[in-house]
């Protein structure tokens, strides 16, 4: 593909937050035998063609600062947060270097993203905002005002090109939240499984008909469903972000929330499922939390990954209609799930018509699309088109991030297709 | 001209973004995949045009700067690092599929297309583009170009240079020339052939025409599993012996089956020392006659099993396998070294017995993974400790022994990784001062003033491993 973005046009000289500091030197560098497999993999390195947008790249800017041969500035920090922490890398890496974890403890010294600004507004959003449900729902309420007001269609008529993007892009809140009507929810028939639902920030602010169903698919299987209250964001953002601190504390809510005595941790949202995997690592450092930690995410499996191992109990009813299939990175990087909620599909009856590159980034990215929209609009562009070349109906895809940037995708380039999260359509299915 | 007046000449050529000068843009270009050498190059300048490459050609040499081309950094020998500084041309925008000529089986590409996604284009319309190397999925067609490449299928369909019929190159002062044609076998001197595997000393190729091949009807990959390596070696004989030239002949040993088995299932065994990868192609009634054929010779050459692969995933898996080999061996120390040196096929079994002697003799793990059908071997020694530390020297003397043994076996010291700044020091083990001098009157033909990609391929006295080394074995040429 061509060069549509130029190299971020970043600020040239030091940052003073950044003064002084190095990148810590992990034992995952070492693994990095700089072979270069993973370049054509890598989406801002398909994009620039730059070797500092390449994972090689980024890993060989960490690794100079940890010996001390490059300073800290800005443009290092631009490097590596134009980085959508896809992790297609590590899927194509053959030495199976953690590029995930190298990046999130560079990021942890860099700080969150983005100019002074940006960087504050981050930091209060991840620091003030996310590890609070009833803070989130004060924001997703506004938003909603906001969007029901006119505001909205008033500010798409006189804000700036640029500005008018991001409103586009903010997704519909919706008129509840997901609130579960007891904490625990019987399994209908015979018991199979006692399982934890996570019930996540994003879903529930945006998708709660989504977290009905994924419920309702669960327990029509045989589980029992506990949705425990004390629960909040998992602390993914967080993490991406350069804000591990407060995630830390996130992962040690959400241990304490959830109970010791369920076989597994649901999630429906791939994002979630890869950063709860990762708690262990996490903690790693926390005697009093990483023994608990390890055992939380040894248990943690994305919706589709349960299902598939249970087996549906269900007939569904055969669907005959036409999908696609985004792997959320985090699922199929991040997880290494990509046939599971392949076979789901293939029991509800669809015909899967695979798209060129489904295990590409779409660019959403958590708050990359926010952040980086040159970039994530060509990454959206091109996945839009691969998604119209299959002449699929729906695309489904299990993650809230890409179901938010591919439903602007559809209407930003005029693709008529229907985003669905996976476990709607097997519960549309009656699975 | 001082460097912010250059740095504007090379903007106003190439556009702003593309001409990178902070240090952190500079540094992830002081290496390549040779690991035990740096030097961050003055400026990194990444053109999209041949006139621009040629226009920075012409600026860099006003200004006294060598320059040094890069496709995606893959290359083994170090031959993209600037070891004089100067300015690097990154060829990695230059990505077009310019013609696709079906009826001549020809397509005209720039040189930072990726390898595997010109055969990927080609897929629709039943062709492919032959060489194919381990770094495939990244490596340019420039590189490949620059560097002869092979790969395991170059066993039937030959190297790079089989496969490059006409190039466009600029010349070390600019000029902007095309060196054969679209056309197999262009009149007066083979210009082509002299450019290919020059390794960027010769000048800058900005577009080249390659051969395409016609996928056959059928293909079929088979495993033969053997418990001593030299048995596995001997096989490989026996098989070509036969008067069977399969597509492709590998040989992974043990320890490279069990490190890629531990990053992808491809499906090698875990208990053997060796293993024979054959791929046939041809028709479909004759393809299976063949595979047969290899079987029983494989058998009575003492293969314990014989596994074949059983559907087309099965079969990608196993060369997902063999090209990752590299890769996953990284799991095995912090360093691995692949080295690149071929001996005649038929003393695969003696080459082997002495890598694996000289690993004892100098207490470094090496592991095997091979092109046995080419004769074309890559010993890779792994190691936990650093290229600065004393005890590197063991790794030093263990590749040294291997290309002094291969030298004495009638091979050679390189075979496609190029000589790069990794072997140039060995140059004279395999040529006198004859043919060395006779070479470097090539060089002075294209680049008098030694500004493309000094320093590489001849010997400078100054090794990359440290301390330099003299003539340890001078053998003239046959």
């Amino acid at each position: 593909m061509t060069g549509a973005v130029a190299p971020a046009a970043h600020a040239a000289g030091p940052a003073a937050h950044l003064a002084g500091r190095a990148m810590p030197a992990i034992p995952e560098l070492e693994a990095c035998i700089h072979c270069g497999l993973c370049l054509n993999h890598c989406p801002t390195y398909r994009v620039t063609h730059l070797e500092a947008e390449s994972p090689r790249g980024r890993i060989y800017l960490v690794n100079a600062s940890a010996q001390g041969r490059l300073d800290l500035t800005a443009s290092v920090a631009d490097h590596l947060y134009l980085c959508l922490m896809c992790r297609a890398c590590e899927t194509a890496c053959p030495s199976g270097v953690q590029y995930g974890r190298i990046a999130e403890a560079a990021r942890e010294v860099l700080g969150p993203p983005g100019p002074p600004v940006t960087r504050t507004l981050v930091r209060l959003a991840l620091r003030h905002v996310m590890p609070y449900p009833w803070r989130l729902r004060v924001v997703a309420r506004l938003m909603r005002v906001f969007q029901r007001s006119g505001l909205a269609a008033l500010a798409a008529r006189v804000l700036p090109e640029r500005l008018r993007a991001r409103i586009a892009l903010m997704p519909q809140a919706g008129a509840r939240f997901y609130t579960p009507e007891a904490e625990v929810l019987p399994a209908i028939g015979e018991r199979r499984a006692r399982v934890a639902f996570l019930s996540g920030c994003a879903m529930s602010m945006f998708f709660a008909d989504i977290n009905e169903a994924t419920v309702r698919v669960l327990r029509r299987n045989g589980c029992e469903v506990v949705i425990p209250r004390g629960q909040a964001c998992c602390g993914a953002l967080n993490v991406h972000n350069g804000e591990a601190e407060s995630a830390r504390a996130m992962a040690r809510r959400d241990i304490d929330a959830f109970p010791d005595d369920v076989d597994t941790i649901v999630t429906n949202a791939a994002g979630c499922g890869a950063a709860m995997k990762e708690y262990g690592h996490l903690l790693k450092d926390d005697p009093a939390y990483r023994q608990r930690a390890e055992h939380f995410a040894a248990r943690v499996r994305d919706a589709s990954e349960f299902l598939k191992g249970l087996g549906l109990r269900t007939r569904p009813q055969p669907m005959s209609q036409t999908v696609t299939y985004q792997d959320p990175c985090h699922l199929a990087h991040g997880q290494r799930v990509r046939a599971e909620p392949r076979a789901l599909l293939g029991a509800v009856g669809v015909r899967l018509a695979e798209m060129a590159g489904s295990d590409r980034c779409c660019g959403s990215a958590g708050i990359y699309n926010v952040l980086q929209p040159e970039m994530a609009e060509t990454l959206l562009r091109e996945k839009m088109e691969a998604i119209r070349a299959t002449g699929a109906a729906t695309v489904v895809a299990p993650n809230p991030g890409c179901m938010i940037q591919l439903k602007y995708g559809a209407q930003r380039f005029g693709v008529p297709v229907r985003v669905m999260h996976l476990m709607d359509l097997l519960d549309e299915a009656g699975a | 001209m001082d460097r912010a007046a250059l740095i504007r000449r090379l903007q106003a050529i190439v556009g702003e973004p593309y001409v990178l000068h902070r240090p952190d843009d500079l540094t992830v270009y002081e290496q390549d995949a040779l690991m035990v050498a740096r030097h961050k190059p003055d400026l990194v300048v990444l053109p999209d045009t041949t006139q621009q490459v040629s226009d920075v050609v012409k600026a860099a040499r006003e200004a006294g700067l060598p320059i040094v081309a890069r496709g995606a950094g893959t290359g083994l020998a170090g031959g993209a690092i600037p070891e004089r500084g100067g300015v690097v041309l990154a060829m990695t925008r230059m990505t077009r599929l310019l013609d696709l000529d079906l009826a001549s089986r020809i397509a005209v590409v720039e040189p930072g297309m990726v390898n595997a996604e010109l055969t990927a284009m080609l897929a629709a319309h039943g062709l492919f583009y032959a060489p194919d190397p381990g770094s495939q999925v990244a490596s340019t067609i420039g590189g490949n170009v620059a560097n002869n490449s092979g790969g395991p299928h170059c066993l039937a369909y030959g190297v790079t240079g089989n496969n490059v019929v006409g190039l466009e190159v600029v010349l070390a002062d600019g000029t902007v020339t095309w060196l054969g044609g679209r056309a197999m076998d262009a009149p007066g001197y083979d210009l082509t052939g002299i450019m290919v595997g020059s390794e960027g000393t010769f000048g800058i190729v900005t577009k080249v025409v390659v051969r395409l091949l016609a996928r056959r009807e059928a293909v079929r990959t088979l495993l033969a599993i053997y418990d001593r390596m030299d048995v596995a070696c001997e096989a490989v004989s026996a098989v070509i012996g036969a008067g069977i030239v399969p597509e492709a002949l590998e040989i992974l040993d043990g320890i490279t089956m069990r490190a890629v088995n531990q990053t992808l299932h491809a499906g090698f065994p875990e208990d053997a020392e060796a293993a024979l990868l054959i791929e046939v192609e041809g028709l479909s009634e004759s393809v299976p006659v063949l595979i047969e054929r290899i079987e029983v010779i494989c058998r009575a050459q003492g293969a314990r099993r014989i596994q074949t692969a059983a559907t087309a995933e099965e079969r990608l898996n196993l060369w997902k396998g063999r090209k990752q080999a590299y890769g996953a061996l990284g799991k095995l120390g912090r360093r691995t070294m692949m080295l690149d040196v071929c001996v005649p096929r038929s003393r695969l079994p003696e080459i082997m017995r002495r890598v694996l002697e000289a690993g004892r003799r100098w207490n470094v793990g090496v592991a095997n993974f091979f092109h046995a059908g080419d004769g074309n071997l890559h010993p890779t020694p792994f190691f936990d400790f650093d290229d600065t530390s004393p005890e590197y020297a063991r790794v030093i003397g263990l590749t040294e022994d291997i290309m002094r043994a291969c030298v004495e076996l009638g091979g050679t010291i390189t075979g496609e990784h190029g000589i790069g700044l990794e072997k140039r020091e060995y140059l004279g083990w395999m040529f006198n001062d004859a043919d060395i001098a006779a070479m470097k009157q090539v060089k002075q033909v294209f680049d008098p003033a030694d500004a493309l990609n000094p320093d590489k391929v001849f010997p400078t006295g100054r090794s990359v491993h440290g301390a330099p080394r003299g003539k340890a074995l001078a053998v003239p040429r046959a």
